[in-house]
């Protein structure tokens, strides 16, 4: 798009040497200025970042490599090297791999659902049909402050058929029976986090210079024409950010379902991966609870940026 | 505090021109359909909130016998101090334990967030793309995954069962990191650092005084948002803690909701207790909103 590029993108190392003023005007010098600086800076965050983000990683590969080994039935049990062993039994887990189409399916359905109306009301918050926005932002973003937990909670009591406020729907339509309670948790789900999606593509909205509507105006475009092709291009980013972050956190469901096992018998313990994870790891078996987090943050990892690959080429077209 | 900045007059007069001409241009039809549709959404994300208020008023035995969508005898006050009362007021130590997780730990978060984001949109040294690219795959990588493995370590040291055990990791907030970086890319001018610098300000200096003013918008969004994450983890406290001393606030209404069946007295609690539990965040918001919404628009545009 725009001709210069940043220097750091060609020609590692070389860069540097042969343009020293192009990477900072105020650098005449090649070697790097403020290092204790920079050093204090990034110092706190990168130690707890590798503390806490890189460090446990490496030891979850490490665990999910290792195998316990018991000399006769009551022998002492020892950790030793087992190479893919505990994988192999994650492949082979039945439940496991169950739990992940029951999250993928959640997702397929949920996150579209979600994110189709926090943008409808982002649209109609930015364009002139609605009045008292002010409200109405407020009203919708209120269910975010509230705990996934305290949400299941409360929701879980909403859908119970004899406490529920709608007990005339609740006593007929059971929605925590097996086959409806992943989408009875997905409405909880959906209930928490529309209103923050909507904000974050709402504040897009807003940023968008109002001259790029007044073409499309004169030309006698209306509001549905102008927000599918004007608003919805523009904010594209927005909404990319917002179903990146509506994967992860659909693939890392455990709270929602965790508080659903104590209304509903039909959430098993390992309903999600997560809450695989979690039982795996109470029996406790942590090598194999380690495999099952290492290809969980695998796959959530791949699929994120699949998708954020698979959009920005959409959009580069 | 209310001044007028220039992108407040600029949607005032956007505001203002679209106004006037729009008014007979859209048809009744679609403003009353967009209005349906904005009312019958407001009581979806609203009824909800407004039951555990009406059910939190009421004492045990008007809560299945009177109307659930409306008041009976008022005792939200006494069922307020029944919770607190209740077990030497294990429920107010929740809420100080939460506050100090998520209070702390985005405040401690938010700094070292926002210096290495500066860093790394302000100075040029090698290996900054590298720290960016993990630090962006940091974001990716589920906060969940991570439980296990920390539970793990922290066992090896004994450090399991701690506050620390939950604040330490809590205070990792790579997203911070990249709304730091491109807030303070856009919104700090390299002139102005020049200028500290020639005023004879160190870099820390700099830093402190005069570009952290400028990226507040940014910090506060993400003060928010690590304050909510962390207020609203769970399992992070779920593996980590034993002592119920230590819990915050939903992790212990958590754990009294699944004893609701042995013992159903918990049940009025545990309704009080998830109303009083959102309060805090509620507040912080309001109070807050005008930042955040700056700040939040600065991290999707890119």
């Amino acid at each position: 798009m725009s001709a210069p590029t940043v220097p750091i993108a060609d020609a590692p190392g070389t860069a540097a040497r042969k343009r020293p003023s192009a990477a900072k005007p105020s650098g005449a010098k090649s070697r790097v200025q403020h290092k204790g600086a920079i050093l204090a800076f990034v110092l706190p965050f990168g130690a707890l970042f590798a503390l806490f983000y890189l460090v446990p990683i490496g030891y979850a590969i490490y665990q999910s490599l290792l195998v316990i080994e018991r000399e006769g039935t009551f022998g002492q049990a020892t950790q030793v090297f087992g190479g893919l062993t505990q994988y192999i039994l994650v492949f082979q887990n039945g439940p496991f791999w169950q739990s992940i189409g029951r999250v993928l399916a959640f997702g397929l359905v949920q996150v579209p659902i979600m994110l189709g109306l926090a943008l409808l009301f982002a649209l109609l918050l930015d364009s002139p049909l609605v009045r008292g926005k002010k409200f109405f932002r407020l009203a919708f973003f209120v269910p975010y402050a509230v705990p996934g937990v305290i949400a299941a909670i409360m929701w879980g009591y909403l859908y119970s058929p004899n406490l529920s406020p709608f007990s005339a729907v609740t006593e007929n339509i059971n929605f925590l029976s097996a086959d409806l309670v992943l989408w009875a948790i997905a409405n909880v789900v959906t209930w928490v986090f529309v209103g923050y999606n909507m904000l974050i593509i709402y504040s897009a909205l807003l940023a968008i210079p109002a001259e790029l509507y007044e073409a499309a105006r004169l030309d006698g475009a209306g509001q549905l024409r102008i927000a599918w092709s004007v608003k919805i291009p523009l904010i594209m980013p927005a909404i990319v950010l917002t179903a990146i972050f509506s994967i992860i956190g659909t693939l890392q469901l455990l709270a929602e379902p965790q508080v659903f096992r104590s209304f509903s018998s039909a959430v098993t313990s390992t309903f999600t991966p997560n809450l695989t994870v979690y039982s795996t790891s109470s029996i406790p078996n942590f090598n194999l609870a380690a495999a099952f987090s290492v290809v969980l943050a695998l796959a959530t990892f791949i699929l994120s940026f699949t998708f954020l690959k698979f959009t920005q080429r959409k959009e580069g077209k | 505090m209310s001044t007028l900045t220039p992108t407040k007059l600029a949607r005032g007069i956007r505001f203002a021109e679209a106004k006037a001409p729009r008014a007979q241009r859209e048809s009744p039809f679609a403003r009353v359909s967009a209005m349906i549709v904005m009312g019958v959404f407001t009581l979806y994300f609203l009824v909800p909130i407004w039951w555990l208020l009406v059910a939190a008023s009421k004492n045990r035995s008007q809560f299945n016998s009177t109307n659930p969508l409306w008041f009976a005898d008022f005792s939200l006050f006494e069922n307020m101090a029944n919770l607190v009362a209740y077990r030497d007021g294990v429920y107010l130590k929740w809420m100080l334990n939460s506050a100090l997780y998520a209070g702390g730990g985005a405040l401690v978060g938010t700094l070292i967030a926002g210096m290495c984001g500066y860093a790394l949109a302000k100075y040029n040294f090698p290996g900054r793309e590298l720290i960016f690219n993990v630090v962006l795959g940091g974001v990716l990588v589920p906060a969940t995954a991570l439980a296990l493995p920390l539970f793990l370590i922290f066992s090896q040291i004994s450090l399991t069962n701690t506050f620390w055990s939950v604040f330490l990791p809590s205070l990792v907030s790579p997203f911070g990191v990249y709304l730091a970086r491109i807030y303070a890319s856009a919104s700090v001018p390299d002139e102005l650092i020049e200028a500290a610098r020639l005023d004879g300000a160190g870099e820390l200096r700099t830093f402190f005084t005069v570009s952290v003013r400028m990226m507040v918008p940014a910090l506060v969004t993400v003060f928010l948002f690590q304050f909510v994450a962390i207020w609203n983890n769970f399992f992070l406290p779920l593996i980590m803690l034993r002592d119920e001393t230590l819990f915050p606030v939903t992790l212990g209404l958590y754990a009294w909701n699944s004893q609701v069946n042995q013992i159903p007295m918990l049940r009025d609690y545990v309704l009080i207790g998830a109303l009083l539990s959102i309060i805090p965040l509620i507040i912080i918001f309001l109070l807050l909103q005008r930042f955040w919404r700056n700040g939040l628009s600065a991290g999707s545009v890119k």
